[in-house]
Protein backbone atom coordinates (compact mmCIF):
# COMPACT_ATOMS: atom_id res chain seq x y z
CA UNK A 1 0.00 0.00 0.00
CA UNK A 2 2.69 2.17 1.14
CA UNK A 3 4.64 1.91 -2.25
CA UNK A 4 1.71 2.88 -4.12
CA UNK A 5 1.94 5.96 -2.46
CA UNK A 6 5.72 6.24 -2.78
CA UNK A 7 5.14 5.31 -6.82
CA UNK A 8 2.72 8.18 -6.67
CA UNK A 9 4.48 11.05 -4.94
CA UNK A 10 7.90 10.13 -7.28
CA UNK A 11 5.45 10.42 -10.31
CA UNK A 12 4.18 13.55 -8.95
CA UNK A 13 7.36 15.32 -9.14
CA UNK A 14 9.00 13.87 -12.02
CA UNK A 15 5.90 14.66 -14.04
CA UNK A 16 5.47 18.17 -12.77
CA UNK A 17 9.57 18.90 -13.97
CA UNK A 18 9.52 17.24 -17.33
CA UNK A 19 6.34 18.80 -17.53
CA UNK A 20 7.73 22.75 -17.20
CA UNK A 21 11.34 22.10 -18.00
CA UNK A 22 10.83 20.01 -21.10
CA UNK A 23 6.89 19.95 -22.69
CA UNK A 24 5.85 23.68 -21.75
CA UNK A 25 9.21 25.07 -23.86
CA UNK A 26 8.65 22.65 -26.84
CA UNK A 27 6.65 25.12 -28.77
CA UNK A 28 5.99 22.36 -31.79
CA UNK A 29 4.84 23.82 -34.83
CA UNK A 30 5.22 27.34 -32.61
CA UNK A 31 2.27 26.81 -30.16
CA UNK A 32 1.68 23.15 -29.37
CA UNK A 33 2.92 22.70 -25.54
CA UNK A 34 1.48 19.08 -24.94
CA UNK A 35 0.21 18.40 -21.50
CA UNK A 36 1.82 15.13 -20.56
CA UNK A 37 0.97 15.39 -16.97
CA UNK A 38 -2.48 14.33 -18.18
CA UNK A 39 -1.01 10.51 -17.56
CA UNK A 40 -1.10 10.87 -14.33
CA UNK A 41 -5.16 10.57 -14.46
CA UNK A 42 -4.27 7.45 -16.33
CA UNK A 43 -1.72 5.64 -14.32
CA UNK A 44 -3.37 6.81 -10.45
CA UNK A 45 -4.71 3.39 -9.09
CA UNK A 46 -8.30 2.31 -9.84
CA UNK A 47 -9.05 1.82 -6.48
CA UNK A 48 -8.90 5.04 -4.49
CA UNK A 49 -10.48 7.10 -2.38
CA UNK A 50 -12.11 9.60 -4.56
CA UNK A 51 -11.62 12.85 -1.93
CA UNK A 52 -7.74 12.35 -2.35
CA UNK A 53 -7.67 11.65 -5.94
CA UNK A 54 -9.52 14.98 -6.01
CA UNK A 55 -7.01 16.85 -3.85
CA UNK A 56 -4.19 15.29 -5.68
CA UNK A 57 -5.14 16.37 -8.82
CA UNK A 58 -5.84 19.68 -7.47
CA UNK A 59 -2.46 19.72 -6.41
CA UNK A 60 -0.76 18.59 -9.22
CA UNK A 61 -2.98 21.12 -11.73
CA UNK A 62 -1.74 23.82 -9.31
CA UNK A 63 2.14 22.90 -8.60
CA UNK A 64 2.33 23.33 -13.12
CA UNK A 65 0.22 26.67 -13.06
CA UNK A 66 2.80 28.31 -10.46
CA UNK A 67 5.44 27.19 -12.71
CA UNK A 68 3.69 28.17 -16.22
CA UNK A 69 1.68 31.36 -14.87
CA UNK A 70 -1.39 30.18 -16.14
CA UNK A 71 -3.19 31.63 -12.93
CA UNK A 72 -5.31 28.26 -11.67
CA UNK A 73 -6.15 26.81 -14.97
CA UNK A 74 -4.76 22.88 -14.96
CA UNK A 75 -5.57 22.94 -11.09
CA UNK A 76 -9.13 23.40 -12.67
CA UNK A 77 -8.72 21.26 -15.91
CA UNK A 78 -7.08 18.46 -13.66
CA UNK A 79 -9.97 18.22 -10.63
CA UNK A 80 -12.61 18.07 -13.41
CA UNK A 81 -10.65 14.79 -15.45
CA UNK A 82 -10.47 13.66 -11.61
CA UNK A 83 -13.90 14.03 -10.86
CA UNK A 84 -14.99 12.67 -14.50
CA UNK A 85 -13.10 9.87 -14.46
CA UNK A 86 -14.85 7.16 -13.20
CA UNK A 87 -17.76 8.15 -15.31
CA UNK A 88 -15.19 8.01 -18.46
CA UNK A 89 -14.07 4.40 -17.36
CA UNK A 90 -17.36 3.28 -16.91
CA UNK A 91 -18.05 4.29 -20.39
CA UNK A 92 -14.87 2.80 -21.92
CA UNK A 93 -14.43 -0.22 -19.75
CA UNK A 94 -18.38 -1.29 -18.94
CA UNK A 95 -19.90 -1.11 -16.18
CA UNK A 96 -18.08 -3.93 -13.93
CA UNK A 97 -14.86 -1.96 -14.10
CA UNK A 98 -14.90 -1.52 -10.30
CA UNK A 99 -15.24 -5.44 -9.51
CA UNK A 100 -12.39 -6.58 -7.66
CA UNK A 101 -10.92 -8.64 -10.31
CA UNK A 102 -10.37 -5.87 -12.96
CA UNK A 103 -6.68 -4.70 -14.04
CA UNK A 104 -5.82 -2.80 -17.00
CA UNK A 105 -4.56 -6.10 -18.12
CA UNK A 106 -7.66 -6.97 -19.52
CA UNK A 107 -8.72 -4.53 -21.39
CA UNK A 108 -8.29 -3.85 -24.42
CA UNK A 109 -5.97 -1.27 -26.88
CA UNK A 110 -8.78 0.15 -28.05
CA UNK A 111 -10.41 0.79 -24.60
CA UNK A 112 -7.34 1.97 -23.17
CA UNK A 113 -6.74 4.45 -25.95
CA UNK A 114 -10.10 5.63 -26.01
CA UNK A 115 -10.21 6.10 -22.33
CA UNK A 116 -6.73 8.34 -22.73
CA UNK A 117 -8.16 10.22 -25.98
CA UNK A 118 -11.66 11.27 -23.55
CA UNK A 119 -9.41 12.36 -20.57
CA UNK A 120 -6.89 14.26 -23.03
CA UNK A 121 -10.12 16.08 -24.74
CA UNK A 122 -11.40 16.86 -21.75
CA UNK A 123 -8.83 18.35 -19.87
CA UNK A 124 -7.59 20.54 -23.24
CA UNK A 125 -11.65 21.99 -23.74
CA UNK A 126 -11.86 23.28 -19.98
CA UNK A 127 -8.18 24.52 -20.49
CA UNK A 128 -8.15 26.70 -23.41
CA UNK A 129 -11.56 27.77 -22.98
CA UNK A 130 -10.97 29.07 -19.82
CA UNK A 131 -7.37 30.49 -21.04
CA UNK A 132 -9.20 32.40 -23.69
CA UNK A 133 -12.37 33.08 -21.87
CA UNK A 134 -13.95 34.72 -25.07
CA UNK A 135 -16.40 33.15 -27.81
CA UNK A 136 -14.83 34.76 -30.43
CA UNK A 137 -11.99 32.62 -30.35
CA UNK A 138 -13.95 29.93 -30.71
CA UNK A 139 -12.13 28.49 -33.50
CA UNK A 140 -8.73 29.44 -31.77
CA UNK A 141 -9.42 27.26 -28.99
CA UNK A 142 -11.07 24.14 -31.46
CA UNK A 143 -7.40 24.40 -33.56
CA UNK A 144 -5.34 25.02 -30.14
CA UNK A 145 -7.42 21.78 -28.72
CA UNK A 146 -7.78 19.71 -31.75
CA UNK A 147 -3.35 20.18 -32.24
CA UNK A 148 -2.31 20.18 -28.68
CA UNK A 149 -4.85 17.01 -28.09
CA UNK A 150 -3.10 14.93 -30.57
CA UNK A 151 0.35 15.78 -29.61
CA UNK A 152 -0.37 15.29 -26.13
CA UNK A 153 -2.34 11.99 -27.25
CA UNK A 154 0.47 10.63 -29.34
CA UNK A 155 3.58 11.28 -26.07
CA UNK A 156 0.82 9.89 -23.18
CA UNK A 157 0.32 6.45 -25.31
CA UNK A 158 4.34 6.42 -25.88
CA UNK A 159 4.66 6.77 -21.95
CA UNK A 160 2.02 4.40 -20.87
CA UNK A 161 3.47 2.15 -23.16
CA UNK A 162 6.94 2.85 -22.07
CA UNK A 163 6.36 2.80 -18.64
CA UNK A 164 3.93 0.58 -17.83
CA UNK A 165 3.16 0.14 -14.14
CA UNK A 166 3.99 -3.08 -12.72
CA UNK A 167 1.27 -3.08 -9.86
CA UNK A 168 -1.32 -2.91 -11.52
CA UNK B 1 -31.66 16.67 9.02
CA UNK B 2 -30.95 12.96 8.85
CA UNK B 3 -32.23 13.11 5.17
CA UNK B 4 -29.49 16.65 4.54
CA UNK B 5 -26.67 14.62 6.23
CA UNK B 6 -27.51 11.60 3.75
CA UNK B 7 -27.62 13.68 0.86
CA UNK B 8 -24.43 15.39 1.78
CA UNK B 9 -22.92 11.89 2.19
CA UNK B 10 -24.15 10.51 -0.89
CA UNK B 11 -22.99 13.37 -2.76
CA UNK B 12 -19.59 14.75 -1.01
CA UNK B 13 -17.39 14.18 -4.24
CA UNK B 14 -19.67 16.15 -6.08
CA UNK B 15 -19.63 18.97 -3.21
CA UNK B 16 -15.79 18.69 -2.89
CA UNK B 17 -15.25 18.94 -6.90
CA UNK B 18 -17.70 22.22 -6.73
CA UNK B 19 -15.45 23.08 -3.78
CA UNK B 20 -12.54 22.95 -5.70
CA UNK B 21 -13.38 24.33 -9.44
CA UNK B 22 -14.72 27.18 -7.36
CA UNK B 23 -11.45 27.86 -6.07
CA UNK B 24 -9.78 27.22 -8.85
CA UNK B 25 -11.93 29.74 -11.23
CA UNK B 26 -11.95 32.48 -8.42
CA UNK B 27 -8.21 32.20 -8.40
CA UNK B 28 -8.44 32.25 -12.75
CA UNK B 29 -11.35 35.05 -13.08
CA UNK B 30 -10.02 37.58 -10.61
CA UNK B 31 -6.82 37.72 -12.00
CA UNK B 32 -8.34 37.72 -15.29
CA UNK B 33 -9.56 41.17 -14.39
CA UNK B 34 -6.83 42.52 -12.57
CA UNK B 35 -3.41 41.58 -12.45
CA UNK B 36 -1.34 38.50 -12.93
CA UNK B 37 -2.07 36.00 -9.73
CA UNK B 38 -0.14 37.84 -6.86
CA UNK B 39 1.33 33.96 -4.89
CA UNK B 40 1.05 31.84 -7.34
CA UNK B 41 3.40 32.74 -9.92
CA UNK B 42 6.62 31.82 -11.42
CA UNK B 43 9.00 34.33 -9.40
CA UNK B 44 8.50 32.60 -6.30
CA UNK B 45 11.71 30.63 -4.90
CA UNK B 46 11.15 27.27 -5.63
CA UNK B 47 9.73 27.47 -8.76
CA UNK B 48 12.59 30.53 -9.53
CA UNK B 49 15.34 28.34 -8.36
CA UNK B 50 13.81 25.31 -10.52
CA UNK B 51 13.72 27.30 -13.80
CA UNK B 52 17.22 28.81 -12.81
CA UNK B 53 18.95 25.71 -12.63
CA UNK B 54 16.87 25.11 -16.08
CA UNK B 55 18.77 27.68 -17.48
CA UNK B 56 21.74 27.71 -16.66
CA UNK B 57 22.02 24.19 -18.89
CA UNK B 58 20.27 24.78 -21.60
CA UNK B 59 21.57 28.68 -22.07
CA UNK B 60 24.95 26.57 -22.99
CA UNK B 61 23.26 25.57 -26.37
CA UNK B 62 22.70 28.53 -28.05
CA UNK B 63 25.67 30.31 -26.64
CA UNK B 64 27.10 30.96 -29.94
CA UNK B 65 24.10 32.62 -31.52
CA UNK B 66 23.52 34.71 -28.03
CA UNK B 67 26.82 36.03 -28.22
CA UNK B 68 26.73 36.96 -31.99
CA UNK B 69 23.33 38.82 -31.30
CA UNK B 70 24.86 40.88 -28.56
CA UNK B 71 27.61 41.71 -30.88
CA UNK B 72 25.50 42.95 -32.95
CA UNK B 73 23.93 45.05 -31.06
CA UNK B 74 27.01 46.73 -29.59
CA UNK B 75 28.18 47.80 -33.41
CA UNK B 76 24.89 49.53 -34.08
CA UNK B 77 25.55 51.16 -30.51
CA UNK B 78 29.38 52.05 -31.36
CA UNK B 79 28.33 53.14 -34.53
CA UNK B 80 25.63 55.53 -33.13
CA UNK B 81 27.79 56.67 -30.38
CA UNK B 82 30.59 57.52 -33.26
CA UNK B 83 27.96 59.49 -35.14
CA UNK B 84 26.34 60.90 -32.45
CA UNK B 85 26.63 64.73 -32.18
CA UNK B 86 27.49 65.03 -28.23
CA UNK B 87 27.00 68.41 -26.72
CA UNK B 88 30.54 68.95 -25.13
CA UNK B 89 28.18 70.20 -21.69
CA UNK B 90 25.98 67.33 -21.26
CA UNK B 91 27.08 65.92 -18.12
CA UNK B 92 28.29 62.38 -18.23
CA UNK B 93 27.37 61.78 -14.50
CA UNK B 94 25.52 58.65 -14.07
CA UNK B 95 23.54 59.98 -11.37
CA UNK B 96 22.24 62.97 -13.57
CA UNK B 97 20.91 60.06 -16.24
CA UNK B 98 17.00 59.98 -16.18
CA UNK B 99 16.94 56.12 -17.48
CA UNK B 100 19.05 53.90 -16.05
CA UNK B 101 19.42 50.72 -17.15
CA UNK B 102 20.24 46.84 -15.79
CA UNK B 103 20.68 43.91 -17.34
CA UNK B 104 18.93 40.18 -16.77
CA UNK B 105 19.00 36.73 -18.15
CA UNK B 106 15.53 35.20 -18.98
CA UNK B 107 15.02 31.79 -17.37
CA UNK B 108 11.49 31.15 -18.03
CA UNK B 109 10.07 32.05 -22.31
CA UNK B 110 6.63 31.89 -22.73
CA UNK B 111 4.89 32.92 -26.00
CA UNK B 112 1.63 30.48 -27.04
CA UNK B 113 -0.51 31.06 -24.39
CA UNK B 114 -2.82 34.22 -24.76
CA UNK B 115 -1.73 35.62 -21.07
CA UNK B 116 1.95 35.24 -21.65
CA UNK B 117 4.58 35.61 -18.72
CA UNK B 118 8.37 35.42 -19.00
CA UNK B 119 10.81 35.00 -16.12
CA UNK B 120 13.99 36.89 -15.27
CA UNK B 121 16.97 35.78 -12.59
CA UNK B 122 16.90 39.21 -11.42
CA UNK B 123 14.99 40.46 -8.33
CA UNK B 124 14.32 43.11 -5.66
CA UNK B 125 17.83 42.49 -4.14
CA UNK B 126 19.05 43.42 -7.70
CA UNK B 127 17.03 46.79 -7.75
CA UNK B 128 14.06 45.14 -10.18
CA UNK B 129 10.64 46.61 -8.92
CA UNK B 130 7.22 46.18 -9.98
CA UNK B 131 6.13 48.66 -13.74
CA UNK B 132 10.09 48.41 -15.09
CA UNK B 133 10.30 48.77 -18.94
CA UNK B 134 12.21 45.13 -20.47
CA UNK B 135 13.73 45.14 -23.70
CA UNK B 136 15.67 42.97 -25.89
CA UNK B 137 18.53 43.61 -28.14
CA UNK B 138 16.35 44.11 -31.05
CA UNK B 139 12.65 45.65 -29.29
CA UNK B 140 10.30 45.24 -26.33
CA UNK B 141 9.96 42.56 -24.26
CA UNK B 142 7.73 43.70 -21.86
CA UNK B 143 6.66 45.08 -18.02
CA UNK B 144 7.65 44.08 -14.69
CA UNK B 145 4.91 42.65 -12.80
CA UNK B 146 5.65 40.63 -10.03
CA UNK B 147 9.19 40.92 -7.99
CA UNK B 148 10.27 38.64 -5.28
CA UNK B 149 13.59 38.72 -3.78
CA UNK B 150 16.28 36.95 -6.41
CA UNK B 151 13.47 36.50 -9.56
CA UNK B 152 10.88 38.68 -11.58
CA UNK B 153 7.96 38.25 -13.74
CA UNK B 154 7.66 40.22 -16.97
CA UNK B 155 3.73 40.57 -18.46
CA UNK B 156 5.04 40.01 -21.97
CA UNK B 157 3.59 42.35 -25.27
CA UNK B 158 2.29 38.71 -26.06
CA UNK B 159 -0.03 39.43 -23.82
CA UNK B 160 -3.95 40.16 -23.92
CA UNK B 161 -3.67 42.68 -21.09
CA UNK B 162 -0.60 44.31 -22.69
CA UNK B 163 -1.36 47.79 -23.16
CA UNK B 164 1.94 49.86 -24.07
CA UNK B 165 1.82 53.31 -25.39
CA UNK B 166 3.82 53.53 -29.06
CA UNK B 167 3.89 55.36 -32.30
CA UNK B 168 4.46 55.73 -35.81
CA UNK B 169 8.41 56.82 -36.21
CA UNK B 170 9.21 60.24 -36.98
CA UNK B 171 5.34 61.42 -36.10
CA UNK B 172 3.63 62.28 -32.97
CA UNK B 173 0.34 60.33 -33.53
CA UNK B 174 0.30 57.41 -30.82
CA UNK B 175 -1.81 54.57 -29.92
CA UNK B 176 -1.91 51.81 -27.83
CA UNK B 177 -0.06 48.71 -28.59
CA UNK B 178 -2.10 45.25 -28.24
CA UNK B 179 -2.22 41.72 -28.85
CA UNK B 180 -5.08 39.41 -30.72
CA UNK B 181 -3.14 35.93 -29.27
CA UNK B 182 -3.52 34.94 -32.74
CA UNK B 183 0.18 35.16 -33.96
CA UNK B 184 3.34 35.57 -32.20
CA UNK B 185 5.42 37.48 -34.51
CA UNK B 186 2.86 40.08 -34.73
CA UNK B 187 0.52 42.78 -32.39
CA UNK B 188 -1.81 45.01 -33.45
CA UNK B 189 -1.83 48.83 -33.14
CA UNK B 190 -5.28 50.20 -32.74
CA UNK B 191 -6.42 53.81 -32.28
CA UNK B 192 -4.24 55.64 -35.04
CA UNK B 193 -6.52 58.29 -36.20
CA UNK B 194 -7.11 57.64 -39.87
CA UNK B 195 -6.17 61.20 -41.58
CA UNK B 196 -2.44 59.90 -40.43
CA UNK B 197 -0.77 58.75 -43.52
CA UNK B 198 0.45 54.79 -42.79
CA UNK B 199 2.60 53.04 -44.69
CA UNK B 200 3.32 49.44 -45.19
CA UNK B 201 7.03 49.18 -43.59
CA UNK B 202 6.80 52.01 -41.56
CA UNK B 203 9.02 51.54 -38.43
CA UNK B 204 6.39 51.39 -35.02
CA UNK B 205 8.34 52.77 -31.91
CA UNK B 206 7.10 53.58 -28.27
CA UNK B 207 5.85 56.81 -27.37
CA UNK B 208 6.72 59.30 -25.04
CA UNK B 209 2.79 59.16 -23.13
CA UNK B 210 4.01 56.20 -20.62
CA UNK B 211 6.54 56.92 -17.99
CA UNK B 212 7.45 52.88 -18.09
CA UNK B 213 9.39 52.86 -21.92
CA UNK B 214 11.76 55.60 -23.16
CA UNK B 215 10.69 57.02 -26.16
CA UNK B 216 11.59 55.80 -29.37
CA UNK B 217 12.46 52.13 -28.48
CA UNK B 218 12.05 50.03 -31.70
CA UNK B 219 8.76 48.02 -31.54
CA UNK B 220 8.65 46.85 -35.08
CA UNK B 221 7.35 47.31 -38.87
CA UNK B 222 3.89 48.17 -40.16
CA UNK B 223 2.75 44.54 -41.77
CA UNK B 224 -0.54 45.47 -42.76
CA UNK B 225 -3.57 47.92 -41.95
CA UNK B 226 -7.19 48.80 -42.32
CA UNK B 227 -10.02 51.19 -40.69
CA UNK B 228 -11.60 49.59 -38.02
CA UNK B 229 -15.68 49.36 -37.09
CA UNK B 230 -16.47 52.80 -37.27
CA UNK B 231 -14.08 53.88 -40.08
CA UNK B 232 -12.50 56.37 -37.83
CA UNK B 233 -9.07 54.81 -36.47
CA UNK B 234 -6.62 52.21 -38.24
CA UNK B 235 -6.21 48.57 -36.25
CA UNK B 236 -2.34 48.22 -37.61
CA UNK B 237 -0.52 44.45 -37.58
CA UNK B 238 2.75 45.29 -36.55
CA UNK B 239 5.54 42.76 -37.07
CA UNK B 240 7.24 42.56 -34.08
CA UNK B 241 11.45 43.26 -34.45
CA UNK B 242 12.35 40.76 -31.09
CA UNK B 243 11.74 37.27 -31.58
CA UNK B 244 10.03 36.30 -29.31
CA UNK B 245 10.64 32.82 -29.49
CA UNK B 246 14.01 32.63 -28.84
CA UNK B 247 15.54 35.84 -26.04
CA UNK B 248 18.04 35.06 -24.06
CA UNK B 249 19.66 38.05 -22.25
CA UNK B 250 17.19 41.35 -21.82
CA UNK B 251 17.28 44.69 -20.40
CA UNK B 252 15.37 46.24 -17.49
CA UNK B 253 14.90 50.09 -17.92
CA UNK B 254 14.17 52.18 -14.92
CA UNK B 255 12.97 55.94 -15.60
CA UNK B 256 13.86 57.75 -11.90
CA UNK B 257 11.50 60.34 -12.99
CA UNK B 258 8.50 58.24 -13.05
CA UNK B 259 7.36 58.65 -8.93
CA UNK B 260 7.51 62.09 -9.55
CA UNK B 261 5.53 62.04 -12.57
CA UNK B 262 2.89 59.78 -11.14
CA UNK B 263 2.47 61.72 -8.16
CA UNK B 264 1.96 64.85 -10.32
CA UNK B 265 -0.59 63.25 -12.65
CA UNK B 266 -2.62 61.01 -9.56
CA UNK B 267 -2.91 64.75 -7.16
CA UNK B 268 -3.90 65.99 -10.85
CA UNK B 269 -6.82 63.91 -11.51
CA UNK B 270 -8.02 64.50 -7.73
Amino acid sequence: MSSTLIINILRFVLLVITQVLIFNNLNFLGFINPFVYVIFFYWYPIKTNRAIFMLSAFLLGLAIDIFSDTLALNALASVTIAYARPSIMRFCFGVNYDFQSFSFKNTTKVQRVTFLTLLVILHHLIFFSFEILSIAHILLILKKVLATGMVTLILCVLFSSLFSPKSE
Amino acid sequence: MQRIINFVLRYRNTFLYVFFAFIALVMTIRSHSYHQSKFFNSSRWVSGSIYGAGADVSSYFNLTKENKRLVEENQRLRKMLFNAQFDSIQPLDSTLAVYQVLDAKLIKNSFTSPRNYVTIDKGESDGVHQDMGVITTDGILGIVENVSNNFATVQSVLNTKSNINAKIKGTEYFGSLIWDAKNYRVVQLIDIPRLVPVVVGDTIVTGGMSSIFPENVPIGTIKKYDLNASQSFYNIDVELFSDMANIKNVYLIENRDKEEIEELESRTIE
